[in-house]
């Protein structure tokens, strides 16, 4: 059996899975201590399901830990960056771009040398081992414990990056080392701010990860213990403690997953109605879809894979303003809900209020709408459906139909089949959606990066190559082998360029192995 | 006519934007070059924006750009130097000092290129340029059209290196030179081409086009803060401009894109679904032409814009993709880029499109 918990900002959320059963759900309090919370949850999972300790296999935890922490600017590490690619790049240096407050937090210790590759491999300028050792001898002499790599076209040759870890490493061997070519993708200032963002999580990675364990612990549980990534699959407690930054975004991400589980389907829009905001994801063979362009975390543009949300401003709290058609959004009453509305005797007509009087649900006191105007009742529900349906449009990647599965609480605001004719699923225990996404996780690899096609390799030797090394990179991180698949491929053009450089990403994912011993194996790294 | 100023940080990202418009869903970001020439802001240098008409008639006027792939240049970023060397080559060529430098290409990314040169050395950039959009070679230039060599021309490397490429009156062929030195160079590099005096500057090229991105931009942002339409905006702000003709050819859903590269150009077709029916539009790089009911609604050099339906900020053709809700915005190219000549260097029949050119504001869908 396995555990799922999503610790959120209020709720701690804990399920008991056998196999694709749902055994047990609890939902408890987020404490302000790491621990508490989760031995909370999981003692009373274990009680509610009348399961043994021992038949817990592995507990898999989705948080928003690290991404609060950038957010508020707490618990960061000072943090050094190497980037390695003069003379180029000059004019840009790190940090670039950064809100102040997070340059304050981390102060950056900033250092550019010598390297870096073309786009076909060609080195830029040789590694000056001298610069890497003055760099060594100020970290030592600042007392910095965390350093971020980077290197330009790092995505198509890593020797760099790697080369400049070792030399610091043999002169620091307890230096955190976060290398950029494992973080992001092409575009060099955006994926070594995730790389940064991901060095300053270190330290904090390291209590957060002992904490988990020594809840696990507490509570008497032997299994081995993962952390959700944002794309929907696992790292294990080492694993995390290299790539904290990978946990961004991984609620979104569970939730999603949770819900097209329960809803028994791989390929469908999900649409998470809130009190204020409806989120709107696709899931491609049971998997978000990823952000193409840049995005923003805690005021820092990075390039790191996120997966492609849609917000828009309605949910069950929304004010009404009546007219042709009603204004619904994107101002909201949010938790007062239960107050403010007019079916809970409030003053304020809400979608909620709407719904009910439409007959969609049955929440409050259905009296105290009776006498809402019939038309403004028809109208309202009509444009929220309408504003649900044009999201969900716009989230396809084809002109084929779209299952839509809707969770949240605020799902009832919108009716059975949409306009267009999609038919809406509303599965079973979706208040738990995201501890089910999180406990489902499976073990995946990536690669993305620009090859340069010439004679001595074909179109089809690139792709090879970079799925052997996507199917590699999962089994290196705990999956079974056998089991992996290709989930994704993509191949993209670069313009202005005759040369023929093209651009794969490819992933690969697999079911989580039961032997993975996360202290003995593990992937690549420091 | 231009009045000289000085870029403040707001004009410098109103630029950025109303470029990318120019871009047509070419040119590159300008992202990074707004960063760039951000960076020299804030280390206390300035950019001075002058118009052609404050130089003397013979003073000397040296282009700048970056050449190559934008997907290159957003990883080896620039170092500041390659720019340099490329005006300190050509200027050594030439045996005379540049008075101020100019855009080759005030649409995407090589708007920002002359601006971070000119505040690096402290040289005035002049508010006009070759092409007032994107495009994508080095031969597409109302200099070349009007008679101006683009020999000699220097090309530099980050690092400094560099050469100078000289094809006498043959443009074409110092494109396909610079192209190859370029791939050799990592595949972005920098050049100065089309050497030239003010007065011949005067003649042959288009005024005042970073300011005009400069209001785009503007009447994009004030339509954000005002909750306005974009689209009314935009028209307004272009009504007096030289591009007196700003017009929504169609607002739609992306139903289908089509891409392929052909000798390192992005080429493809997007489709458009809308209450008007359905819109097509051919790419290569740039939008070469839109058609509507299989009927031509703008076609090169018209700039034909794609634009987010709700905030009107400019999708490249890159970034194209099912589902995105865009509006079809098309521009009116000034005289200068209609002429016959114009035409033959970089109208319709310049992109291998059987159809003639005809002006977007005579084309059906302009009365609608």
């Amino acid at each position: 059996m396995r555990v799922g918990i999503d610790v959120g900002g209020t709720h701690t959320d804990a399920v008991l899975m056998n196999a694709d059963a749902v055994v047990a759900t609890v939902k408890t309090p987020t404490t302000g201590d790491v621990t508490t919370g989760v031995v909370t949850a999981l003692r009373r999972l274990l009680a509610s399901s009348g399961a043994r300790h021992d038949e817990v296999g592995a507990v898999m935890i989705g948080t928003t830990h690290f991404t609060n922490a950038l957010v508020t600017g707490r618990g960061l590490a000072r943090t050094a960056v190497v980037r390695l690619a003069l003379p180029a790049t000059a004019a840009l240096p790190p940090t670039v771009g950064w809100p102040g407050r997070l340059v304050e937090a981390i102060r950056p210790s900033v250092h550019l040398c010598h390297g870096g590759v073309e786009f076909d491999g060609r080195e830029i300028s040789p590694l000056r081992p001298a610069e890497l050792e003055r760099v060594a001898e100020h970290l030592h002499d600042e007392d910095i414990t965390t350093v971020a790599i980077s290197s330009v076209f790092s995505p198509v040759s890593h020797d760099f990056e790697e080369r400049a870890a070792a030399l610091l490493l043999e002169r620091l061997p307890r230096l955190h080392v976060s290398m950029s070519h494992e973080i992001g993708r092409i575009g060099l200032l955006e994926r070594e701010n995730a790389t940064i963002v991901n060095a300053c999580l270190r330290e904090l990675a390291e209590e957060i990860v002992d904490a988990f364990t020594a809840a696990l612990r507490a509570v008497g549980v032997d299994a081995p213990l993962y952390l959700s990534q944002n794309d929907g699959t696992l790292m294990d407690a080492r694993y995390t403690r290299r790539y904290p930054v990978r946990t961004f975004a991984s609620g979104p991400t569970n939730s999603m997953r949770g819900a097209a589980f329960l809803a028994g389907r791989a390929d469908c829009a999900v649409v998470d109605i809130g009190g204020t905001t409806t989120d709107v994801g696709v899931l491609t063979g049971g998997y978000p879809r990823q952000a193409t362009g840049e995005v923003d975390i805690g005021g820092v543009r990075t390039n790191f894979r996120m997966p492609d949300i849609l917000s828009i401003g309605l949910g069950g709290g929304s004010r009404v303003v009546p007219g042709a058609p009603p204004r619904i959004g994107p101002d909201s009453v949010g938790y007062e809900l239960t107050s403010r509305a007019l079916v809970f005797g409030g003053e304020v007509l809400t979608a909620t209020d709407l719904a009910v009087a439409g007959g969609l649900a049955d929440i409050g006191d259905r009296g105290l709408v009776r006498g809402l105007d019939t038309h403004l009742v028809r109208d309202g529900i009509a444009e929220m459906a309408t504003r649900v349906a044009d999201r969900v449009d716009q989230m396809r990647t084809s002109p084929a139909p779209l299952p839509v599965v809707v969770v949240g609480g605020g799902g009832v605001l919108v009716p059975d089949v949409l306009p267009g004719g999609a038919r809406i699923h509303r599965p079973e225990h979706h208040a738990v959606a995201n501890a089910i996404g999180a406990a489902i996780g499976q073990i995946g690899g990536e690669v993305d990066r620009l090859y340069a096609l010439t004679g001595e390799r074909t179109r089809e030797e690139v792709l090879e190559e970079a799925r052997q090394e996507a199917v590699e990179r999962s089994l290196a991180a705990g999956a079974t082998a056998g089991s992996v698949e290709i989930v994704e491929m993509e191949e993209v053009h670069v313009p202005y360029l005759p040369g023929n450089a093209v651009r794969v990403r490819v992933r690969a994912v697999g079911d989580l192995h039961p032997a993975h011993d996360p202290a003995a194996g593990g992937p690549r790294g420091r | 006519m231009t009045v000289a100023f000085t870029l403040t940080e707001q004009g410098l990202r109103d630029l950025a934007e109303g470029a990318a418009v120019l871009g047509t869903g070419g040119g590159g970001d300008p992202h990074i070059g707004r960063l760039l020439v951000q960076q020299q802001l804030r280390a206390g240098r300035e950019v001075r924006v002058i118009g052609v008409d404050e130089l003397p008639g013979d003073a000397l006027v040296v282009p700048s750009a970056m050449m190559g792939a934008p997907t290159v240049f957003i990883e080896k970023l620039p170092s500041g130097r390659g720019n340099i060397a490329a005006l300190r080559a050509l200027e050594a060529r030439l045996g005379r000092a540049a008075a101020a430098t100019m855009p080759t290409e005030s649409g995407g990314l090589n708007s920002m290129i002359p601006l971070l040169l000119g505040a690096q050395l402290g040289l005035p950039v002049v508010d006009a340029d070759g092409m007032g959009r994107a495009f994508p070679e080095l031969q597409m230039e109302t200099w070349n059209v009007y008679g101006v060599p683009g020999s000699p021309m220097a090309i530099a490397s980050d690092h400094g290196d560099h050469c100078v490429i000289d094809t006498g009156q043959d443009n074409l062929l110092m494109e396909r030179r610079a192209r190859a030195m370029t791939v050799e160079m990592g595949g972005a590099a920098y050049i100065c081409d089309y050497p030239m005096d003010a007065a011949t500057v005067r003649r042959t090229s288009i005024p005042g086009t970073l300011t005009l991105a400069m209001k785009i931009g503007a009447a994009l942002r004030r339509a954000r803060q005002d909750h306005a339409d974009p689209f009314e905006r935009l028209t307004g702000a272009l009504k007096d401009t030289i591009y007196s003709h700003g017009l929504v050819l169609f607002a739609g859903k992306v139903v289908d894109v089509e891409r392929r590269t052909v000798a390192g150009f992005a080429r493809g077709q997007v489709t458009l679904e809308g209450d008007a029916g359905r819109m097509t539009l051919t790419f290569q790089n740039e939008h070469l032409v839109a058609r509507h009911g299989g009927r031509v609604a703008a076609i090169v050099p018209d700039l034909i814009c794609t634009l987010n339906s709700e905030t009107g900020a400019p999708v490249t053709t890159e970034s194209l993709a099912y589902g995105q809700r865009l509006t079809v915005f098309a521009i009116s190219t000034p005289a200068l880029m209609r002429t016959p000549e114009a035409l033959a260097c970089f109208g319709p029949s310049a992109f291998g499109l059987p159809d003639p050119y005809v002006p977007v504001e005579r084309l059906p869908l302009s009365a609608v």
